[in-house]
C-alpha cells in the first residue's frame, strides 16, 4: 500500500538526510571528504544499546550519550589526524585515506568488543504505541525518529543562517584564509564542525538502529556509500542539497523495494541516482566552485 | 624601546623559501596615524612582508613588533584581535553573504558566536545582534554601500567589492588597515573614488599601511614612503625623499620610464 510505504520512505529518507549533514557540513567547512563517518555512525549505534542494556539508561539518555560519544571520536579524529595533515599541507587524498583506516580500525573495535553477530534493542525499551491513521499503521518509534532528525536539522540550519557562528563556519566554506585575517579562530571552528559532524552521525546510528532493530560492525559499510551518494547527488557541501538528496534516496530506495523488485532496490536506487547526475553533474544545488586557499 | 608614536615595527626581518631569499634585514617602522606606503616593482616581496605581519607566513628572522608586542608565532586570527586587519590583492570578500553579513563576520571577536542565544532568544545575544548590526550599516554608510546591505555580494561591481572589503577589514575594529595594492586592476574613476574612500579613513583616525606600484597614486596619498627592490629596502622616506633618491630612480622609476 502506497501511504504505507511512502511514511517507511519518509523515516529512512530523514535518517539518510540526517546522515548525510553531517558528513557535507564537514566537506563544506573542512574540504574534507571524512570516511570514518560511516564508522562513527555505527558507534553511536552500539554505544546507545550499551547504555540502554548495561545501564537501563532511557532511551533519550542513550541518544544523548551516542551523539556527546560519537561527537568526541570525531574531535579527537579531527585533532589527532587531520590536524597534524593540515599542518603539512598534505594533499586532498590523505585524510581521505586517514579516515578510511580510522573507519576499519573502529569497524575491528567494535567487532572485537561486541561481536560480528546482530544485536537488538531490548524489546521493552523501544517505545511501544502503535495506531492507525487513515488506513497506515503509525508506529510511535518512527515517529519519533521522523521528529528527531527534523528536529536537529531545523536547529543546524537556523544556527547556519541566523547565528555569528554559522555565519563564521560560512565564511569559512568560502575561504578559510580571509576568515582567519577576520579573526575567526579556523582550527577551533573546524574542531566544532567535526564535534557536530560526528554527533549528527551517531544519532544517526541509533535512529537506523533502532528502525530496523538490527545492530552489526558493518552497518556503517553501506551508509557510508548511501551518505556519500547522497551529497554527491545534492551537491557538495550544500545543507540544503544533503536534505533533500537524503530524501530522495530513502524514497527510491523504497518505492523500488516495494513496487520493481526487492532485491534490486538499491540498484535501481543509485541508477536512478546516476541518471540525475548524468544530467546534473554538480548535484542538485552544487555549483562548480573554486575554493580559495 | 618603541617612540609612542610606532604603531608596527618591523626590525631586520628575513624570509626565505628553501635557498629563495625573498626578503633580507627589512627594518622600518610603521607610525599611529597617515598613510604609509610600501613600493617597489613585482616581485620585490611586498606581499610577502603583509603575509609575516598578518601571521600567514612565519620570518625566517628578525622582528615584528605591533604596539611594542611580538607578533612572531601568533596565528592569524589574533593579530586580527591585536589591531590589525587587511585587504587582498585579489579581493576575498564571502561571494555567497549579503553584504550586511560580510561586514558582521568582521566582527567576530565582538560579537562571539551566539549559537545557544539565538534558540533562547537571550536578550543578551539580541542586543549583540542588533548592535552587530547597526555598526555593520555603519560601516556600509561610510563606503556609501548601505542601501545595497541585502545584496548577494557576488552581485557588486568590482569597485564596490573592493570598497566592502574595506568595511569589513574595518569591523575588526583595527588600529591599522593594511591595503595590499587597493587599486589594482580598477579603472582611473574607481581609482580616483578608492583614493577618495582611503584619505576617509585615515581622517576617521585609523592608521593605514598600503602596498602599491602605482607610482602616481602613492606619492599623492602616502605620508612616508618605503622603498623595497629585490628583497631589501633601498629608500624611506617622505614621498619627495624617495622620489629624488638616485637608487630609487635607478631601481624603479627609471624602468617605468624605459617601459613608457
Amino acid at each position: 500500500m502506497l501511504e504505507q510505504q511512502l511514511l517507511n520512505a519518509l523515516t529512512l529518507g530523514s535518517v539518510y538526510a540526517l546522515f548525510a549533514l553531517g558528513f557535507t557540513l564537514v566537506f563544506g567547512v573542512l574540504a574534507v571528504i571524512n570516511l570514518s563517518h560511516g564508522a562513527i555512525f555505527m558507534v553511536g549505534s552500539y554505544a546507545a544499546l550499551w547504555l540502554v542494556s548495561h545501564l537501563d539508561a532511557p532511551l533519550w539518555l542513550a541518544m544523548l550519550g551516542a551523539m556527546l560519544l560519537s561527537g568526541t571520536l570525531g574531535l579527537l579524529v579531527d585533532v589527532l589526524i587531520l590536524k597534524p595533515l593540515r599542518a603539512r599541507n598534505a594533499p586532498h587524498l590523505t585524510p581521505m585515506i586517514a579516515t578510511i583506516g580510522v573507519g576499519i580500525m573502529l569497524t575491528s573495535a567494535a567487532q572485537g568488543m561486541f561481536g560480528a553477530e546482530v544485536l537488538r534493542f531490548p524489546e521493552e525499551t523501544l517505545p511501544a504505541g502503535e495506531f492507525i491513521v487513515g488506513g497506515v499503521h503509525v508506529r510511535a518509534l518512527e515517529i519519533a525518529i521522523v521528529a528527531i532528525a527534523f528536529i536537529l536539522m531545523a536547529v543546524l540550519f537556523t544556527a547556519l543562517k541566523r547565528t555569528q557562528l554559522g555565519r563564521a563556519l560560512r565564511a569559512i566554506a568560502e575561504s578559510p584564509k580571509a576568515a582567519s585575517l577576520l579573526g575567526i579562530n579556523v582550527e577551533g571552528l573546524f574542531h566544532v564542525t567535526s564535534f557536530v559532524a560526528a554527533a549528527l552521525g551517531g544519532i544517526a546510528g541509533v535512529l537506523i538502529g533502532l528502525d530496523f532493530n538490527a545492530i552489526t560492525p558493518q552497518m556503517g559499510q553501506p551508509m557510508l556509500h548511501k551518505g556519500l551518494a547522497v551529497i554527491i547527488l545534492g551537491g557538495m557541501g550544500d545543507i540544503r542539497g544533503a536534505l533533500i538528496g537524503g530524501l530522495f534516496l530513502g524514497f527510491a530506495e523504497v518505492i523500488s523495494k516495494a513496487y520493481l523488485s526487492s532485491q534490486m532496490g538499491d540498484a535501481v536506487a543509485f541508477g536512478l541516482l546516476f541518471l540525475i547526475l548524468l544530467v546534473r553533474p554538480s548535484g542538485l544545488f552544487g555549483r562548480v566552485l573554486e575554493r580559495k586557499a | 624601546m618603541n617612540t609612542p608614536q610606532t604603531l608596527l615595527s618591523i626590525r631586520n626581518v628575513g624570509k626565505h623559501f628553501g635557498g629563495l631569499h625573498v626578503l633580507q634585514d627589512v627594518s622600518f617602522e610603521v607610525p599611529a596615524g597617515g598613510i604609509y606606503g610600501l613600493i617597489g616593482p613585482n616581485g620585490a616581496g611586498k606581499t610577502t612582508v603583509f603575509n609575516l605581519v598578518t601571521g600567514l607566513l612565519a620570518p625566517s628572522s628578525g622582528t615584528i613588533e605591533f604596539q611594542g608586542e611580538s607578533l612572531v608565532g601568533l596565528p592569524p586570527h589574533q593579530i586580527t584581535h591585536r589591531g590589525i586587519a587587511r585587504t587582498f590583492q585579489n579581493i576575498r570578500i564571502f561571494k555567497e553573504m549579503s553584504l550586511l553579513e560580510n561586514v558582521m563576520i568582521g566582527m567576530h571577536e565582538h560579537l562571539k558566536y551566539g549559537a545557544g542565544g539565538i534558540f533562547f532568544n537571550s536578550s543578551a545575544c539580541r542586543a549583540a545582534e542588533k548592535r552587530a548590526r547597526e555598526r555593520a550599516f555603519e560601516l556600509l554608510s561610510w563606503l556609501g554601500l548601505e542601501h545595497k546591505a541585502a545584496m548577494l555580494a557576488d552581485n557588486l561591481s568590482y569597485g564596490d567589492q573592493r570598497k566592502l572589503e574595506f568595511a569589513r577589514a574595518l569591523a575588526t575594529e583595527p588600529k591599522l588597515l593594511l591595503l595590499d595594492e587597493p587599486v589594482a586592476g580598477m579603472n582611473p574613476s574607481e581609482k580616483t573614488l578608492l583614493m577618495e574612500e582611503i584619505i576617509n579613513i585615515r581622517n576617521r583616525g585609523y592608521g593605514v599601511f598600503m602596498i602599491e606600484h602605482d607610482m602616481r597614486f602613492v606619492m599623492g596619498l602616502c605620508d612616508r614612503i618605503a622603498v623595497l627592490n629585490f628583497g631589501r629596502i633601498i629608500a624611506e622616506g617622505s614621498p619627495d625623499e624617495v622620489r629624488n633618491n638616485q637608487e630609487v630612480i635607478e631601481a624603479y622609476l627609471g624602468r617605468e620610464e624605459e617601459a613608457a
